[in-house]
């Protein structure tokens, strides 16, 4: 048995990468979601082909391909990128176009009534959706969100790939230089499973917080 | 960075050889994660907690972790205790099993969804447990599952490139060798692309028309 410690340390070190790249990627999806998500309810025919070309594309090609395609295509068009911000934006590019589709749904599921009420009381379209249909339609992404989220955490594992060194990367690493498989895929899958369920434990208390006062109201 | 059609024109015979492992690795992990979904599904449901609980919690752990890390595990670290596996069937077991713990969830839905009488007119004609599943329960809950499915499926067929990671040649990993070779990135990367494209949009209107075909019980 080698120094484990030591080793242990590196897909530590590996970690704090891959947290770094979920939650740096987060952000960016949650951005992009929205912007697509209300951009493909918009009135405007063009912002609503747009987005619609955003979601279908980046859902219908894989992770791993645009990660690869940021990473050694668009630097021949002249966007050099560090492997840290080109997994950061295929991340959160695919992630937020999963997301936008959350928020379609959850906003078109607020009830007709919540519209009217909006156009009787005179607000305009932004004042409406921002007092009245999204903290409403906010509690109904939040679960499919947190999804989103683990799954945006299992998707890092792929900018090993692309040479970034987070946990997956390191654990290889490890492999090839003791020869022992079992331990360092067991301590990241372990890693990985733990990170998961805090992030399924958050969103949960972040529901009940949101959800707190609304239990009458809600059926 | 120019396009250059006559190296798509070279390098298309071996993408297409690439397409054709991609499919059938496709094929198979959906077979295999029908089957296994339907195992951890019912198996979930046993009244006998030593059997219910450790599976529950297998399935919640193969789904917060990784594809590419269980592929890892099965590729490198199964050898280690004497199993032996060819990259494809290691593909095919790692796509099968993850994606098999996400088909567990829509048979546990769908079997959730046939309605109580079911069960209690299945034992009021004194139908054994092997009898009420396959001839009530299962052709009940099974064709509304179906569109479900068939999108997990296509969300497998997304994450094949993955394969490449444990040097099975499909797509990803032909394109990969191409561009190797050839120093050329943008060509093989955006016929990747376009390839997933052109197959997930086709299998969108596929699930159309299932969605058409056996219809989901609306809410």
């Amino acid at each position: 048995m080698t120094d484990w410690s030591g080793y242990l340390y590196l897909i530590l070190q590996g970690a704090l990468v891959t947290v770094e790249l979920t939650l740096m990627g987060s952000v960016l999806a949650l951005i992009m979601a929205f912007v697509a998500g209300l951009g493909r309810l918009s009135r405007f025919f063009a912002v609503r082909a747009l987005a619609t070309a955003y979601i279908e594309f980046f859902r219908g090609t894989s992770i791993f391909v645009q990660l690869f395609w940021v990473y050694f295509v668009l630097p021949l068009a002249g966007f050099e990128l560090t492997p840290l911000q080109a997994g950061v934006l295929g991340l959160g590019l695919n992630v937020g176009a999963y997301g936008a589709e959350v928020v379609r749904g959850a906003v078109q599921s607020i009830g007709k009534e919540q519209y009217e009420a909006c156009v009787a009381l005179n607000l305009g379209r932004w004042q409406g959706m921002r007092h009245v249909i999204l903290p409403q339609a906010l509690l109904l992404m939040l679960p499919t969100f947190g999804n989103n989220a683990i799954e945006l955490l299992k998707a890092t594992s792929v900018v090993s790939l692309i040479s970034l060194a987070d946990m997956t990367f390191q654990a290889n690493i490890v492999r090839s230089q003791t020869g022992n498989t079992m331990l360092p895929f067991a301590t990241i899958l372990i890693l990985y499973f733990a990170m998961a369920s805090a992030i399924s434990w958050g969103v949960r208390t972040l529901e009940r917080r949101m959800a707190r006062g609304l239990d009458g109201v809600r059926t | 960075m120019e396009w250059d059609w006559d190296f798509v024109w070279q390098i298309l015979p071996t993408l297409i050889q690439g397409v054709k492992i991609t499919i059938l690795a496709t094929l198979l992990g959906s077979v295999l994660a029908a089957v296994v979904g339907l195992a951890i599904a019912l198996l979930r449901r046993s009244p006998n907690r030593l059997i219910s609980r450790p599976v529950g919690f297998f399935a919640e752990f193969i789904r917060g972790t990784p594809l590419l890390v269980q592929l890892y595990f099965i590729f490198y670290v199964l050898p280690d205790i004497g199993i032996l596996l060819p990259p494809l069937v290691a593909g095919v077991i790692g796509l099968g099993l993850h994606y098999g713990t996400y088909a567990a969830e829509v048979y546990r839905a769908g079997i959730d969804n046939v309605p109580r009488g079911q069960w209690e007119a299945a034992k009021a004609c004194n139908l054994s447990a092997r009898q009420t599943w396959t001839h009530i329960i299962l052709p009940q809950a099974i064709p509304p599952m179906i569109p479900a499915l068939a999108n997990y499926f296509v969300a497998m067929f997304k994450e094949t490139p993955l394969l490449s990671a444990i040097t099975v040649l499909e797509l990803m990993n032909q394109a990969k060798l191409v561009a190797n070779s050839y120093y050329r990135y943008v060509e093989p990367m955006t016929l990747v692309g376009v390839f997933f494209l052109i197959i997930s949009l086709f299998s969108v209107i596929l699930l159309r028309w299932l969605e058409r075909r056996y219809g989901r019980i609306e809410r």
